[in-house]
């Protein structure tokens, strides 16, 4: 709550820089000058690796430098004074540009002052206007490389070699870091800002490094192994090795060691130092851990997915989350969510206690933690936080007071925020009201599976509760699902619905199936209709019934008009509209649906018109009214007739099957005779195409052909007393070549768009003769799903099943990397406030947001049909054509 | 009274609407033959609906169409190879292609021109057949049987007088090419007609062996990186459909439409036509690739992305070698890719990160710039006494 007290503050800039000798000296607090971490006592060691003024870990102690506690103390650094100057890796590049372009002798850039000075102002200029130097700064390395002589002090110059992993070779022999230091540091400030470096916050010989900063122990904390035992993290074992080197070189200079040695322990201190930032660079072996394992050094540490950036710092983990398995539950509205009791016990939120909700808060907290709506923790106004128990709950409900915020449970009606993997659109993270529920998974209505792309075989999703007042209000606003229900991917209702919706509106509003009063109050009962229109007739003996179509018309707003094709439309040559006779043109007038079915085009997720309309012209509530009602609704359709299939519903007479392998061994006749016309050579090769490539096609297209073929048959059998049949065509799930591979042939398997061809020399399998170019040596499938397949044939079947799969998991890396990409290239994009598109430098994408400002999901009110309809609403004449 | 043609225009003109809505709204209004009282009630409810079907500033429309584009690419096919349109060519399509123009590649992985031609060459399947020959990149393979003869070291042509016809090449050209391009010895054989012998210049079998290879790769007609083209017709046109893309060349070509011409190759469109044009290539290109897959995504955000990989006058990457690499935020950048190393550029140059953008935001732990954490409310202290 401190945190509420204070006003935040806010990170203006952060600036970048190398760390000079003198400043790693000032931030440090002590010299490391012992390899050793604790003592025989287990007491961390005076200036050794675990000093204690370098920070606190363990919990309870406190921090010798600044008083603070773990968790509090930030850590502190330490430093290590390097006996001998090392390159730091990072820098080699530079360092080798560097070196090239100045003078061995005198440290000048080998550049006329002249020259100098134009592109000093060169520089000067990029940097004002904003623009990266990096091009113009690797023109002057290139420039200076190619003086021989030094315009300053004639020096010739000589070509220095750069070898891995970080040897500088000049005239055969070899830069010590010290020589190269000392070129650097005569070096003057202009000649640094020619390399494109900032003199105040980076000089070049900074770059070979005298001292080395020590990590504070918070960045390199030690664990305690069950048996007791300290391991130290890898950081530290790197650094043990470092001071080991050190102290040993530094011992054998002093004892006068001949220069051999000196320079073995020299190159070995580089080692070290190198593989503590980076334990990857390319010509040094890694170090590695007693069991073999790499060390995971600085750079690891930054680098990757699970790296410090991607993974730490940009990827954050939250509290007040909450994870389990999904399941359906279709009384639900698609803008709640339902919780399970565990769940909404252990979820809080706080809520401020004022005069006007004392007395309810004192509720809360007297119910204390165990009794659901409860609270779980009381906050007092000094800022102590208390745990509600059933001990002490009337106790603190009594002490209540205004000032006090109180941790309450969540209950029905809060609104939190509802997610599932992976969150590939804005539509990935919505609001949803809580309904708390028995049991123990999430429960969704099945409508907002599109938006989610979840499904019931095992999904799991996440749930955050907000925990102030600005975040529930924007997720109210803005997050919740009504508000969502248009994609602007598209500007389509992406929430709708889905399978059983889908036939049961389909079966409901088909045929004139008349309804008695009871069956129409059942199938109503759901919604908020609670009256019956007129009955559309009566039966014989006197009882009223109603039309399926007069039972939808009930949900619809009152003034809606619409017409469409619907999905079960033939595409005949020509149009009957309203007489059709498959039923599936659709007229809405006033609210009435007055002929038509209603099927995926009307209520389906992506493609639902009436939803679109509803949402367009009704507003988010009213629609997510619509949805909830029509869902429910098409359940209780669905439930008088019920829709099952089993494997009889495969079945085809005996004449079908018949006709299905006269077309099959047809088309094999018909292939036959192409392969012949083929080995004759009489055969046409297709133009820029080859011969063999002409006869695979050729086969291709006419065993594609006898698929559709005995399809037709099969579907000419099986009609819309089929529930396959209705739900592919009504577009609730599958389509008739699913049908067709099920009933009658499941046809050609393909592997890259090609017949099957990989296996043995000369063909596929050992049951085939070599050469042989037939259908059924190359992956045709005649039978059906039903009927089984042979041997070969499943064989086949496996074979272009495992492309699908392989596929798809491809695709999945693929796509991934292009969404990111993509998010990570527009993500600061933003409408300004005059419309134009501009990033956060200011530049200017767009002038007008798409050309025109309109929004993807607002755009059917700027289209023309819409000023047609002004027009004619003002004037009353009709202007479409 | 209704209003007079010029009066609507007068009326209509100059609202701040997009073009195609002033169209509509002056077409409407001529035909239904408004009076000054209904137009201006038209007007004033256009207007309501324009301003209502306005994106909201602050939208964080960057994302939105990254997403869009994005979200759908699941869906997409993976096969490398497909047919479109015509039968004869492959073209890369579904994600490949999609990652391909994002990418923003010199040269797409199958590069097709479509060819359109002008009027007395559209019509005539002979002149059009001619266009296409002029095209093609032509070699020796296609004319005639190159046979190697070891005793007389040299190498034997025999040529197909028909096809030279039909290709319109002649013996005497072909031998000036070959002895132009590989600097050799080309003589036409004296006994037999339509044969040409090539000696090599040093008579070893070294180079005689060399120079049968290399013949094959002379272009003895048409343009070099054009494989194939194939003639078709549409409606009542033909059009040539190349494999390969050589737009500035083809231009050149008599005959051929250079209004209606085009490629899928955007880097070439970029360095003929201009920034302007390679955005709208861009814009096409993914916009018919995903159609083509049955994906129906909003031209608004495939606009965006067009526009950003070209705003800054050349055709720039998504991607670590274009925008986000060149991102004015040093944890932007280090947050996407090669994390190490911008951090040690950023040291070097003494950068400084404005905080500006999302990541740097986040990584630091503070409200984004964007959507609702852009707008500030300040409010003033009630002063006592005063009824708010």
């Amino acid at each position: 709550m401190d945190a509420m007290a204070s006003i935040p503050k806010r990170v203006g800039e952060i600036r970048f820089g190398l760390l000079s000798p003198r400043e790693v000296r000032k931030m440090s607090i002590t010299p490391i000058i012992t390899a050793d971490t604790y003592d025989d006592d287990g007491y961390p060691i005076d200036m050794g690796l675990m000093d204690m003024r370098l920070g606190v870990i363990d919990p309870g102690l406190i921090c010798k430098t600044c008083g603070s506690r773990a968790g509090d103390c930030p850590g502190h650094f330490g430093h290590i004074e390097l006996v001998a100057p090392v390159i730091h890796v990072g820098f080699n590049k530079l360092i080798l540009k560097s070196l090239r372009s100045i003078c061995r002798n005198c440290s000048n850039f080998l550049l006329e002052p002249q020259r100098k000075n134009e592109y000093l102002e060169q520089l000067q200029q990029l940097k004002i206007m904003g623009h990266s130097t990096d091009d113009l700064v690797n023109d002057l390395f290139k420039e200076a490389r190619k003086t021989k002589v030094c315009p300053h002090c004639n020096e010739e110059q000589v070509e220095i070699k750069f070898e891995k992993p970080s040897d500088y070779i000049e005239n055969g022999e070899k830069l010590t870091p010290t020589e190269i230091r000392e070129r650097f540091e005569n070096m003057s400030d202009d000649d640094v800002r020619l390399m494109g470096m900032d003199p105040s916050n980076a000089r070049p010989e900074w770059m070979i490094l005298t001292v080395l900063p020590v990590p504070p122990v918070t960045v390199r904390p030690s664990i305690t192994l069950e048996s007791g035992q300290r391991s130290e993290d890898d950081l530290t074992h790197k650094m043990v090795d470092i001071i080991r080197i050190n102290q040993r070189f530094q011992e054998n200079r002093e004892a006068g060691a001949p220069q051999l040695i000196l320079e073995d322990l020299w190159e070995l201190l580089q080692y070290h130092v190198t593989t503590f930032f980076d334990n990857e660079v390319s010509g040094v072996p890694p170090a590695r851990h007693r069991s073999g394992r790499p060390l995971k050094t600085l750079t690891q540490r930054l680098k990757g997915k699970e790296g410090r950036f991607r993974g730490s710092l940009s990827g954050k983990r939250v509290n007040f989350s909450a994870r389990t398995v999904i399941s359906p539950d279709p009384n639900l509205s698609i803008n709640e969510v339902g919780l399970p009791y565990a769940i909404a016990k252990q979820m809080t939120l706080p809520v401020n206690v004022i005069s006007r909700n004392l007395e309810k808060m004192r509720q809360y907290v007297a119910r204390g933690n165990d009794v659901h709506p409860g609270a779980n923790y009381v906050i007092r106004a000094d800022g102590r936080r208390i745990k509600v128990t059933d001990v002490n709950c009337t106790d603190l409900a009594e002490k209540l007071d205004i000032g006090w915020v109180v941790e309450r449970q969540l209950q029905d009606g809060d609104i939190v925020i509802f997610n599932r993997q992976p969150s590939l659109h804005k539509m990935s993270i919505m609001a949803h009201h809580v309904k708390v529920l028995p049991y123990k998974t999430f429960r969704l209505n099945p409508a907002v599976c599109p938006p989610y792309n979840a499904d019931f075989d095992g999904d799991e999703m996440n749930l955050h509760v907000l925990q102030t007042e600005e975040a529930r209000a924007e997720a109210e606003i803005l997050m919740k699902i009504q508000e969502n229900i248009l994609s602007p991917r598209f500007g389509g209702p992406i929430i709708g619905g889905i399978h059983d919706h889908i036939s049961g509106m389909f079966l409901l509003t088909r045929t004139d199936n008349d309804i008695s009063k009871n069956d129409a109050l059942d199938l109503l009962r759901k919604s908020h209709i609670r009256q019956l229109p007129e009955p559309a007739g009566y039966r014989d003996d006197g009882e009223p019934y109603w039309t399926g179509k007069q039972i939808f018309s009930q949900l619809l707003p009152d003034d809606l008009n619409l017409e469409y094709v619907a999905e079960v439309c033939f595409k005949c040559d020509e149009c009957d509209r309203e007489n059709c006779e498959n039923d599936a043109y659709v007229i809405i007038e006033n609210g009435e649906l007055i002929t038509g079915t209603i099927d995926e085009k009307g209520i389906g997720a992506f493609k639902g018109h009436i939803v679109d309309k509803i949402v367009k012209e009704y507003g988010s509530t009213k629609s997510a009214e619509f949805i909830d009602d029509m869902t429910r609704l098409a359940i209780r359709a669905i439930m008088r007739s019920g829709l099952s299939f089993g494997i009889s519903d495969e079945d085809i007479p005996k004449e079908a099957q018949m006709h299905i392998s006269e077309i099959i061994s047809n088309a094999e006749d018909e292939v036959k005779r192409l392969i012949e016309a083929y080995e004759a050579r009489e055969l046409e090769p297709l133009p820029g195409r080859t011969l063999d490539e002409t006869i695979e096609m050729k086969i291709m297209q006419k065993l594609g052909v006898a698929r559709d073929k005995t399809g037709d048959v099969a579907g000419n059998h099986l009609g819309l007393d089929n529930s396959a049949v209705i739900m592919a065509k009504s577009g609730a799930r599958g389509s008739m070549l699913n049908l067709t591979q099920m009933a009658a042939s499941v046809g050609q398997q393909a592997v890259r768009g090609e017949r099957i061809r990989r296996g043995y020399t000369g063909r596929t399998l050992p049951h085939f003769s070599k050469g042989d170019l037939g259908a059924d040596a190359h992956g045709f499938v005649k039978s059906s799903y039903k009927s089984g397949l042979n041997p070969t044939e499943y064989f086949f079947h496996a074979v272009g099943g495992r492309e699908g799969l392989v596929d798809t998991a491809v695709r999945t890396s693929q796509s991934g990397y292009l969404q990111r990409r993509l998010v990570n290239a527009l993500q600061d994009l933003e409408v300004q406030y005059d419309g134009s598109v501009r990033e956060t430098r200011g530049v200017i994408v767009q002038f007008k947001y798409g050309e025109d400002g309109i929004d993807s999901t607002k755009s059917d009110y700027s289209n023309p049909e819409t000023i047609h309809s002004i027009v004619k609403s003002v004037t009353g004449k009709e202007v479409e054509q | 009274m209704t209003l007079s043609e010029a009066t609507i225009n007068s009326m209509v003109d100059d609202l701040p609407l997009p073009q195609n809505m002033v169209n509509t709204l002056k077409e409407d209004a001529i035909k239904a033959g408004v009076t000054k009282k209904e137009l201006e009630e038209i007007i004033q409810q256009v207007m309501d609906n324009y301003g209502y079907a306005c994106v909201e500033p602050c939208e964080a429309v960057g994302v939105v169409s990254a997403q869009s584009i994005g979200e759908p690419g699941t869906q997409m096919t993976m096969r490398t190879f497909h047919y479109a349109g015509v039968a004869e060519i492959n073209v890369t399509l579904g994600l490949p292609r999609l990652i391909e123009i994002v990418d923003a590649r010199k040269t797409p992985s199958t590069p097709m021109m479509t060819v359109a031609l002008e009027e007395g060459y559209s019509d005539s399947r002979d002149e059009a057949r001619k266009l296409a020959w002029q095209i093609e990149a032509t070699h020796i393979g296609h004319l005639g049987d190159v046979t190697t003869d070891l005793a007389q070291m040299q190498l034997v042509v025999d040529l197909h007088e028909k096809t030279l016809t039909q290709r319109d090449i002649s013996v005497d050209g072909i031998a000036g090419i070959i002895r132009d391009k590989l600097n050799v010895l080309v003589k036409i054989s004296e006994e037999v007609d339509y044969q040409i012998i090539i000696q090599p210049n040093q008579p070893s079998y070294r180079e005689l062996l060399q120079l049968a290879k290399n013949i094959h790769n002379v272009t003895l007609k048409g343009i070099e990186g054009i494989k194939r083209v194939v003639i078709r017709k549409d409606s009542d046109e033909y059009t040539l459909y190349t494999e390969g893309s050589e737009l500035n060349e083809v231009l050149k070509i008599d005959g051929v439409d250079v209004t209606r011409t085009y490629t899928n190759n955007i880097a070439e469109i970029y360095e003929v036509f201009g920034i302007e044009a390679a955005r709208n290539a861009l814009v096409k290109e993914a916009m018919d690739t995903l159609s083509e897959q049955g994906l129906n995504v909003d031209i608004r955000h495939i606009m965006l992305v067009a526009d950003i990989m070209t705003c800054d006058g050349e055709v720039k990457q998504i991607g670590r070698h274009g925008i986000s690499g060149e991102k004015a935020s040093v944890f932007a950048r280090a947050a996407f890719e090669v994390t190490v190393n911008h951090l040690l550029d950023a040291g070097i140059r003494g950068d400084v990160d404005e905080l500006n953008g999302v990541t740097e935001n986040i990584i630091i732990g503070q409200p984004i710039k964007l959507g609702t954490g852009d707008v500030h409310l300040v409010a003033t202290k009630p002063v006592k006494g005063e009824s708010v």
